[in-house]
C-alpha cells in the first residue's frame, strides 16, 4: 500500500509526518533538530530515503544534514558554502552598495537523476551545488555574475534565493527566482542564465516592467509540461506558456492576489492552488477566513476551498515553501502555517484536516509518494 | 596539553556530546589553536563557532574564561594559565538574544 512521507521544516525544528495511502491517521516524529531553523529539507526523488535538510540559527549560522534511512538517522555533512571569487556588492535596502554575504540556505533541490546531487539556494541570493551527497559545496556564479547582480536588492525577508526548479526533459534547462530580483533561467547546465521577468509590472519599484527587480515569490511546474510555470509574485499570480519567456497575469477573481505559495495538482496540469494574503503589511488571509482557491482552468478563474478550514478569527500566514502535492490518486494537497497547523486534503482540495494543529511556525512542506 | 572546552547546548547536541569536550592540543594555547583542536575532533562543528569565509567569532557567540570575557581578545592571544594546564574549561556561550 502506498504511503505519503510530508517532511516538515519549522522555526524550531523539523518534522515528519507519515500516513498510509488513505491520509487518515497520522505518525509525527520530532523534533529534530530542536531549536534550529529548519527553512527546507527535501527527499531524492530516485532514491526517496536520501534526505537534505537546511538547518540554520542566528547563533551559529547554516549547517546540512543527511538521511540515508528516510529520517530515521542524520549525520551533517558540509557547510562552508563560498562565493566565487571575489563575491562584489549588490543594492541594500537604501539603493547603496552592500557586500554579498552568505546568511543560511532557504532551499535544497536534489537532482532528479542522481541522489548524490543536490542544489542549495542561498541568501544572500546565489545557487550551490554538490556532487557528493552535500559535503563540498561549488557556486554556480554564472547567476550572481549575471550583469544585474549588483541592481539586485533584498525584499523584506531578505535578498534569498527561495525557488530551484529542474526541468525533467532537458537536464540542462533550470529555473530559480529570487527576492526581489526576479526569476532566471538556464539552458546550459548553469553556466550562463538570463531573465524571465517579461510581463511582470511591480508598482513599486521605479520601472514597473524592468528587466530584474520584481519580488516572485514562488513557481511551480507541471512535470508533464515543463514549459508551463505559474508564479506567486509579491502581488499578482502568473503564468507563462514558454518557459518564463513571457508571462501573463492570471489573478482572475482571486479575493486579493498577494500571496507567497502556489502548486499544481500532480495529475492536472491546469489545477493549480494559492492562498490569498490580504497584503504585504497584513500577512493573513482576507477576512480572517483561511481558503485555499484552486483554478481548474489555469488561472483566471478560481474558485474557494473551505470545508475544514478555519472561516473565523484566523490570522496565520502560509510561506513560500510551505505547500506541496502528493502523487496519490486523489491527489493529496498540504500546507503548513505560520501558526503551525499543518493541514492535508486528500482528495484535491475538496475537503481539509489538519494533521497537527501546535508545531512551531511553519515555513515549509515537501511530500514524499513511497511504494 | 590538554584542554577543556563547554559548548552551548545547541553545538553539543549537534557534535552529540554531553557536558564539556577534553581536546589534546599543541602549544602554546590560544583561541585558535583550541577551535582548530575542536573542529578537527568534532567536524560538524565547521563553520559553526567561527565563520567559514572570515574565521572570525560569530556575533552572537561569546569566550569567557576564568571569569573574564575573552572574546574581542586575539585569537592568537595566550589563554589564561588555567585553562591552558586543564583547571578550567573555554566556556563558548551563547548570547541571550532573540526575544
Amino acid at each position: 500500500m502506498s504511503q505519503v512521507r510530508v517532511l516538515v521544516g519549522t522555526r524550531k525544528g523539523a518534522f515528519i509526518l507519515t500516513s498510509v495511502g488513505k491520509r487518515e491517521n497520522w505518525n509525527v516524529s520530532g523534533p529534530h533538530f530542536a531549536g534550529w531553523e529548519i527553512f527546507h529539507l527535501k527527499g531524492s526523488p530516485v532514491d526517496p530515503n536520501r534526505l537534505y535538510v537546511s538547518q540554520s540559527s542566528g547563533w551559529s549560522g547554516q549547517v546540512v544534514q543527511r538521511s540515508n534511512d528516510g529520517g530515521a538517522t542524520w549525520e551533517t555533512v558540509g557547510n562552508k558554502f563560498l562565493y566565487e571569487g571575489v563575491p562584489g556588492t549588490h543594492q541594500w535596502y537604501d539603493g547603496t552598495p552592500h557586500p554579498w554575504e552568505f546568511k543560511r540556505v532557504w532551499h535544497l533541490e536534489p537532482s532528479l537523476t542522481d541522489p548524490d546531487v543536490v542544489y542549495a539556494g542561498a541568501e544572500d541570493a546565489a545557487l550551490f551545488r554538490s556532487n557528493d551527497g552535500g559535503k563540498n559545496w561549488e557556486e554556480l556564479a554564472g547567476l550572481r555574475k549575471h550583469g544585474s547582480g549588483p541592481h539586485w536588492q533584498p525584499g523584506a525577508g531578505g535578498m534569498c534565493l527561495h525557488t530551484i526548479i529542474l526541468d525533467p526533459s532537458d537536464a540542462k534547462r533550470m529555473y530559480i527566482a529570487i527576492s526581489a530580483a526576479g526569476a532566471f533561467r538556464t539552458d546550459d547546465g548553469g553556466k550562463s542564465w538570463i531573465p524571465i521577468n517579461q510581463g511582470l509590472r511591480s508598482e513599486h519599484i521605479p520601472d514597473p516592467t524592468a528587466e530584474v527587480g520584481h519580488c516572485v515569490h514562488h513557481i511551480a511546474m507541471h512535470r508533464d509540461r515543463p514549459e508551463v510555470l505559474f508564479m506567486q509574485k509579491h502581488w499578482d499570480v502568473m503564468r507563462s506558456d514558454n518557459a518564463g519567456d513571457l508571462w501573463t497575469e492570471v489573478s482572475g477573481n482571486l479575493p486579493t492576489d498577494f500571496g507567497f505559495v502556489i502548486d499544481v495538482h500532480a495529475h492536472e496540469p491546469e489545477t493549480i492552488y494559492v492562498v490569498p494574503i490580504k497584503s504585504d503589511g497584513e500577512h493573513f488571509p482576507p477576512d480572517g477566513k483561511l481558503r485555499v482557491y484552486r483554478s481548474r482552468s489555469g488561472g483566471n478563474e478560481w474558485e474557494p476551498l473551505t470545508k475544514g478550514l478555519p472561516q473565523s478569527n484566523c490570522y496565520v500566514n502560509v510561506l513560500r515553501d510551505a505547500m506541496a502535492v502528493d502523487a496519490l490518486d486523489k491527489c493529496g494537497v498540504y500546507f503548513g502555517t505560520t501558526g503551525g497547523q499543518v493541514y492535508v486534503s486528500p482528495d484535491a482540495g475538496d475537503s481539509w484536516t489538519p494533521i497537527v494543529r501546535d508545531l512551531p511556525a511553519v515555513l515549509s512542506v515537501e511530500v514524499q509518494t513511497l511504494p | 596539553m590538554m584542554v577543556r572546552v563547554l559548548l552551548p547546548a545547541h553545538l553539543r547536541a549537534l557534535a552529540r556530546v554531553d557536558g564539556e569536550v577534553k581536546v589534546e592540543i599543541e602549544e602554546p594555547a590560544t583561541q585558535r589553536n583550541v577551535l582548530d583542536a575542536v573542529e578537527a575532533s568534532y567536524p560538524m562543528l565547521l563553520g559553526t563557532i567561527r565563520d567559514h569565509a572570515t574565521q572570525q567569532r560569530r556575533a552572537f557567540l561569546r569566550f569567557f574564561a576564568c571569569e573574564r570575557d575573552l572574546s574581542h581578545e586575539s585569537p592568537d592571544a595566550l589563554l589564561p594559565e588555567a585553562v591552558a594546564s586543564g583547571e578550567e574549561p573555554l566556556l563558548v556561550i551563547g548570547a541571550v538574544a532573540g526575544g
